[in-house]
């Protein structure tokens, strides 16, 4: 769209805002009932006897089954039509193929904030009257470019007494390109794997001996200074030539963080980053593992071992010494 | 079965995780269950048309799943008071979302505790954030 045309749709979209969803209070097609309840726990694995054990429900506080609170906006879906033949056409369904008609197909729901201030019993008969609260400006997000949406909803039963109130936001996109021939694949549940350390000419053999099960570290040639990580001169005497020695990985704890946000897929939390002083004088920076996050502090010994961490990813990570 | 009591609950309290394992049956079993027919949540080829590998669990389970997490802890008795939910990445089949809790706020008057939940799975991460608020005896 050009900057002309989004502001010409926007102008039309946002005058949906304030628009009743439905004429009048609507009720749901089936009044609150215990099968549509006990359907619902049996798959939601729910277990509260509240909703579904009569004798129970008799003999507590309330003295009768009541409805589970997070079904209030289950009652007044619509069912099996919208996935044969469409929405019925209501304020909230103009609005959407206004989006749609102009390429704002995709639909997440993205927020439901839900307050209660009654509980539904069995034989209620629930009525949903809604409105649209609010559109957004224009929002980039991981899913792509759109609007969110956000309706209001008041629940209520015969006899008027409020059930509860719900604001539901919706996400309205441009869903991304698909090339026809190739749709989203079914492999890509891949487990995310660490983040791989780049190799170039100045540490590629320190990794590769990490795969190997080793850790080395880098001695001057001339001076016989050791160092960490791997880099072409010597800090001391400026010699370029090195060879290596192996860490027995014997360590003390010099400092860490315990790494809280944002957490990255392929790694486990809690996640503990330390910088280890090895016995053989130079430092390095790995994970600490095998002990509770409370146990760590600054001077405890570790012993490194050299493992597998992911498909990937073979890293030291350092244990408590006594282990 | 038996409710917790107001006063025996402390802010900073956490609930023991709760592991669900996600398969294609319980996404589109609960999305039929919520009443929720929108075919994305009960045909992969829609789902996938969207732009994700597989049908992706609609909002009401999540929220449902929330609720179901903080009263199998809390007990029976307590008042469902307000259920809050925003999503963030989609929960597909072959992940395993991990449902964990903390209290947060305690009203004393109202002897309403707040409990903040998350829902992690372990391949997208962070699926929803959210709050459940509740009344105990």
């Amino acid at each position: 769209m050009t900057p002309e045309q989004t502001k010409a749709f926007e102008e039309k979209v946002y005058a949906f805002v304030g628009k009743p969803i439905y004429t009048g209070p609507r009720r749901g097609y089936d009044d609150v009932n215990s099968a549509m309840i006990r359907q619902w726990c049996e798959v939601m694995g729910e277990k509260n006897p509240a909703y579904v054990d009569q004798d129970w429900a008799g003999k507590s506080t309330r003295g009768h089954l009541i409805a589970p609170p997070a079904m209030m906006y289950a009652w007044t879906q619509e069912g099996y039509k919208v996935a044969s033949e469409g929405r019925p056409t209501d304020g909230q369904v103009e609005m959407v193929k206004f989006f749609d008609s102009h390429g704002f197909s995709g639909s997440l729901g993205t927020n439901v904030d839900q307050e209660y201030f009654a509980e539904a019993k069995v034989g209620d008969a629930i009525f949903e009257e809604s409105v649209i609260e609010s559109i957004s400006e224009q929002k980039t997000t991981a899913r792509g470019i759109g609007y969110f949406f956000e309706t209001y909803a008041k629940f209520t039963n015969q006899d008027g007494v409020l059930l509860g109130t719900q604001r539901f936001r919706v996400f309205k996109f441009i869903p991304p390109e698909q090339e026809e021939s190739a749709p989203a694949s079914d492999d890509s549940l891949e487990i995310p794997t660490r983040v791989a350390a780049p190799r170039g000419q100045d540490n590629k053999w320190w990794w590769d001996a990490c795969d190997e099960g080793k850790i080395l570290i880098q001695r001057c040639a001339s001076c016989g200074a050791l160092r960490h990580p791997p880099r072409p001169m010597c800090g001391v005497c400026q010699s370029t030539e090195w060879d290596t020695i192996e860490s027995t990985l014997d360590g003390e704890l010099f400092s860490f963080v315990e790494m809280h946000h944002p957490k990255f897929p392929g790694y486990q939390y809690p996640l503990l980053v330390g910088v280890i002083s090895l016995a053989e004088g130079t430092r390095i920076i790995a994970n600490i593992v095998g002990c509770d996050v409370k146990d760590v502090e600054i001077g405890m010994k570790l012993k490194g071992k050299v493992e597998r961490v992911d498909e990937k990813t073979i890293l030291p990570q350092f244990y408590p010494a006594n282990n | 079965m038996s409710t917790l009591n107001y006063a025996d609950i402390n802010i900073g309290d956490k609930i023991p995780n709760l592991d669900i394992p996600i398969t294609a049956s319980l996404i589109s079993c609960a999305a039929l269950a919520t009443r929720d027919f929108e075919p994305c949540h009960h045909d992969k080829a829609v789902a996938q048309a969207m732009g994700l590998p597989d049908v992706f669990m609609n909002i009401l389970t999540s929220q449902a799943l929330m609720a179901r997490f903080v009263t199998d802890w809390s007990g029976p008795e307590a008042v469902m008071k307000a259920l809050k939910v925003k999503l963030g990445a989609p929960n597909v089949p072959g992940m395993t979302m991990t449902v964990s809790g903390e209290i947060v706020e305690k009203d004393d008057a109202e002897k309403s505790v707040k409990i903040n939940v998350t829902g992690e799975n372990n391949i997208w991460g962070m699926h929803m954030t959210g709050s459940v608020q509740i009344a105990l005896p």
